[in-house]
């Protein structure tokens, strides 16, 4: 079975990928390359993941949306996610990954003010 | 009634099909949306360790009851290379692969009970319990 391709929306200088199904493992690593080469494509310089439609984050995903935020970071571009459900954020803190250098946003309205200030921020020189 | 379903496991996504099976049995066994989450993830973190391991194996959900309280059972078996030390794959961050080495602690830490029988070059079978309040 081919791997899934998540749409990667594109708003101004900011990337929004809302993910709506069940990843498997392939198709989340597949994500993260489609991903990180589209903020090389674009030069965005946010990217907003939004997490709302996902019931389940195991180790495996949590580490990878780490791993893209750390990369995105290395680019210069800035990762906000949003909308992880309540439960999802409780089985995410007892699994041991609390994603500490990620930055989170309630939903995907609060992601995208939270993203404008940062950018507006790295403009003044401040960030 | 007893309720039990099985998957088996062959490839990645395998993993997804166990663990939306799980939540479900959980959901039908009257468990809230945070255990059933709970439930998912650990059949995840367990099956793909199934996956990396040993290649194959099978994911076994039924219904427990135990002292007039119901709860959920998963078995996770499989005929790969066992585990030479039980004591170490339960410490977090311990990891042998490509993986956090967060599977199998941070499975226990969703489950209630949880126990893991195996031998080198035979093969790995983890029980756990999730109970319903």
């Amino acid at each position: 079975m081919e791997s899934l391709r998540i749409p990667i929306l594109k708003i101004g200088d900011i990337l929004i990928a809302s993910i709506q199904v069940a990843l498997h493992d392939a198709s989340a690593v597949q994500f993260k390359d489609d991903l990180l080469q589209k903020i090389h494509d674009t030069r965005a310089r946010g990217v907003i993941i939004d997490l709302t439609a996902l019931d389940v984050v195991d180790s495996f995903i949590g580490r990878l949306i780490a791993d893209i935020a750390a990369m995105a970071g290395l680019m210069g571009t800035r990762v906000v996610l949003t909308g992880l459900q309540p439960a999802v954020a409780i089985t995410l803190v007892e699994l041991g990954l609390e994603l500490p250098r990620v930055l989170t946003a309630l939903n995907l309205e609060k992601g995208l003010t939270m993203m404008q200030r940062l950018t507006e921020e790295s403009d003044d020189g401040s960030v | 009634m007893v309720q039990s379903k099985a998957a088996v496991i062959r490839s990645d996504l395998d993993i997804v099909i166990a663990r939306t099976m799980a939540r479900d049995v959980a959901k039908t066994l009257g468990f809230g949306a945070i255990d059933q989450a709970r439930i998912a993830t650990a059949v995840s973190e367990l099956a793909r360790n199934i996956f990396l391991y040993a290649g194959t194996g099978n994911v076994t959900v039924r219904e427990v009851e135990k002292n007039n309280r119901k709860g959920i059972e998963i078995v996770c078996e499989d005929q790969g290379p066992g585990i030479a030390n039980i004591d170490l794959v339960m410490q977090d961050g311990y990891s042998t692969s490509r993986g956090m080495g967060m599977g199998l602690p941070g499975a226990k830490r969703l489950m209630d009970d949880f126990s893991i029988r195996s031998q080198e070059n035979v093969g790995t079978t983890i029980t756990c319990r999730k109970w319903r309040n």
